[in-house]
């Protein structure tokens, strides 16, 4: 069975017949995607289900990846936090070696890159190749998966430089949107479906939960997922919890990664268990990042969803507690606001009081608990599956190819 | 010839202008959002961006609603009116906003002139308005249509009719919302290609044209469609 047949099998055989015919006019046009890693990380997530799913439309889509050097990519990972707003200027060296090694990956590349019709440039790393490439021809398009909404500005002085040259940029949110030269086109990120973060699991999977990580399947489990990072706010889930304690024998899952190569996340797992102490109903799992079927089963085995973020960017662990019909109490802000409508998918809050009157409220009426489930995994899979992702990339490419024409009319 | 086997079936006399009329092409659409750059974060923010914005940002903000993330029974249609409430929590001016309907505008100019005289009365009611800041901002954004055929044709209403139910929200937006802004009389497709058939399907043609796009979303447009066509067909029967 094709990859198209198998999506079609979750978003039905409509959806999939629409990206074809969307897709009809671009059979044959070669487009590159260029990023800096084959393996870890959300764009390489990405690449390894946009590109196959191009080529599957007929489109001649390649994946490229560039080769760096050690300085190289500290650099880049400067320049990642930096567009996060992180203030830490980067060296005159540094910089010197993320042009080095771009104009190397050009030269390598030049065949494939010069001769596209369509070329994306994956995030900052792979961003400097396009001025060293005179000859390119075709359209060229930078895709920011970072949210840049307050960079630290010697380093956007910096990077706008590489990328104010390119025919377009795409970005996650408005908000996150820099002012350019050319049309910023918005793409908000999805979830693939047939994932193993994703997909079904086996009731025998989800069973096995409860046992594996010493969880009570007769008491109410409410669940947050994400990196131990104090915009997370997981001090204040625990906070949250408490409250609920008072009046219901909840149970409280803290799960993510990322605590074990960065100082500021070990610091706050630090405090999560400080917090935590000997409450046997605060379960806190410091998980490899590729562990995702734990993650899978863990989001499935709650009954509520809770992102009580300060600061998030879109959220994608919103987006999957909501398919697997979780109801989601979260953060009112950045791309959580997207997702969690209240009253509808669930509830933004802005404080632990907040968040503990609506878990109460949702775990005393079930019957409106299961509904706003459901409407969560309806809203998700009209808007935020990769399908819809994949429509507008293929959208996209109408819309460069024909000179950013208010309207398109192919065929 | 199909449409005899329509006409005959139904009874309506057929003039010669009835064979005249092309087939009906459905045709389906997708929107690609574009950022304008520009935000606000204050109502008098908001007056000023919203003269200067491209009224493809205007259009989008009322109409692009339809095609994007978002409930089928929100609070507030239009952009505008949702922030008013949520960023800026004045309900006053939610509901004006909420009220302007695009389809009682000749053209996206004139709305937002209308758009701008709601701001300004708001402003003047008040003299703390025009200090206070949104707890979040709004950002323009603006759109590109990419329109493509599906390969699906209908010489006869009926046939037309009997697929209403398996079109997409895309070419729903298409024939209904989008034919406003792009034929000269702002009508929908539907209505256009029946006035093809002479007088005999004009009745019908003026039902759709009453159907109001605004206050709903795009599968109940289709479904009002529908009930629309056949509500006529089932006449036509008796």
């Amino acid at each position: 069975m094709g990859l198209l047949e198998r999506y079609a099998e979750v978003v039905g055989q409509d959806v999939i017949e629409h990206l074809r015919q969307l897709s009809s006019p671009l059979k044959g046009m070669k487009v590159v995607h260029v990023n800096s890693t084959r393996e870890g990380g959300g764009v390489a997530e990405i690449l390894h289900w946009l590109v196959p799913l191009k080529q599957e439309l007929g489109i001649d889509a390649r994946w490229e990846t560039i080769k760096g050097t050690e300085q190289f990519f500290k650099c880049t990972k400067l320049m990642h936090n930096g567009l996060q707003g992180n203030g830490i200027e980067i060296g005159h060296g540094l910089l010197r070696e993320y042009e080095r090694v771009n104009a190397e990956n050009a030269e390598e590349l030049r065949g494939t890159l010069e001769d596209a019709e369509i070329v994306f440039i994956h995030d900052p790393q792979p961003a400097a190749i396009l001025g060293c490439l005179p000859g390119r021809k075709g359209k060229w398009i930078w895709r920011c998966h970072i949210d840049a909404s307050k960079p630290f500005r010697p380093v956007w002085k910096y990077l706008r430089r590489h990328v104010e040259n390119y025919h377009a940029s795409i970005w996650s949110l408005s908000e996150f949107a820099q002012l350019l030269p050319h049309p910023l086109y918005l793409v908000a990120p999805s979830i693939d479906p047939l994932s193993d973060k994703i997909r079904d699991l086996s009731e025998q999977e989800i069973s096995s939960t409860y046992d594996r990580w010493g969880l009570d399947p007769g008491r109410p489990i409410i669940t947050q997922i994400s990196r131990f990072d104090r915009f997370k706010d997981p001090l204040g889930v625990i906070q949250a919890y408490r409250l609920v304690k008072e009046f219901i024998p909840v149970q409280l899952v803290l799960a993510g990664g990322g605590a074990s190569d960065d100082p500021e996340g070990e610091e706050v797992l630090r405090q999560v268990m400080e917090s935590a102490g000997s409450d046997e109903d605060i379960h806190v799992f410091n998980l490899p990042s590729d562990d995702h079927l734990t993650i899978n089963a863990l989001q499935r085995v709650a009954d509520i969803a809770i992102q009580k973020s300060t600061k998030e960017g879109f959220g994608l662990t919103v987006t999957e507690a909501m398919w697997k019909g979780k109801p989601v109490i979260g953060g009112d802000t950045g791309g959580i606001r997207l997702q969690v409508v209240n009253h509808h998918t669930g509830f933004l809050v802005r404080t632990p009081e907040g968040a503990a009157l609506r878990i109460r409220y949702l775990l005393k009426h079930r019957d409106i608990l299961g509904e706003m489930g459901r409407k969560a995994h309806r809203f998700v899979m009209e808007n935020f599956l990769i399908t819809r992702h994949l429509r507008e990339y293929l959208t996209l490419m109408h819309a460069v190819m024909f000179e950013f024409q208010d309207r398109i009319e192919t065929g | 010839m199909p449409s005899t086997v329509f006409y005959f079936k139904y009874g309506v006399t057929i003039k010669g202008a009835v064979f005249m009329a092309e087939p009906f092409l459905e045709k389906d659409c997708a929107l690609i959002a574009m950022s304008t750059g520009e935000y606000a974060q204050t109502l008098r923010e908001l007056k000023d961006r919203i003269r200067g914005i491209p009224i493809g940002s205007i259009y989008y903000h009322f109409w692009g609603g339809l095609l994007r993330p978002r409930f089928d029974v929100p609070e507030f249609q239009n952009d505008f009116a949702v922030w008013a409430s949520r960023g800026m929590h004045d309900k006053i001016l939610a509901e004006r906003l909420a009220l302007l309907d695009p389809t009682h505008f000749d053209n996206l100019e004139d709305l937002r002139r209308e758009l701008i005289d709601v701001i300004e009365e708001r402003l003047d009611e008040s003299d703390l308005l025009p200090w206070v800041m949104a707890t979040e901002r709004i950002y323009f954004v603006t759109s590109q249509i990419v329109i493509f055929n599906t390969g699906r044709s209908y010489a006869i209403p009926e046939a037309l009719a009997d697929n209403i139910p398996h079109m997409s929200r895309g070419s729903i937006f298409y024939h209904f919302i989008d034919a406003r802004r792009r034929t000269p009389q702002a009508k929908n497709d539907f209505s256009t290609w029946l006035e093809g058939f002479g007088n005999s399907y004009q009745e019908l043609s003026d039902r759709i044209v009453a159907i109001d796009p605004y206050f709903t979303t795009l599968s109940e447009l289709r479904e009002e469609l529908y009930r629309v066509f056949d509500q006529y067909r089932r006449e036509r029967k008796d």
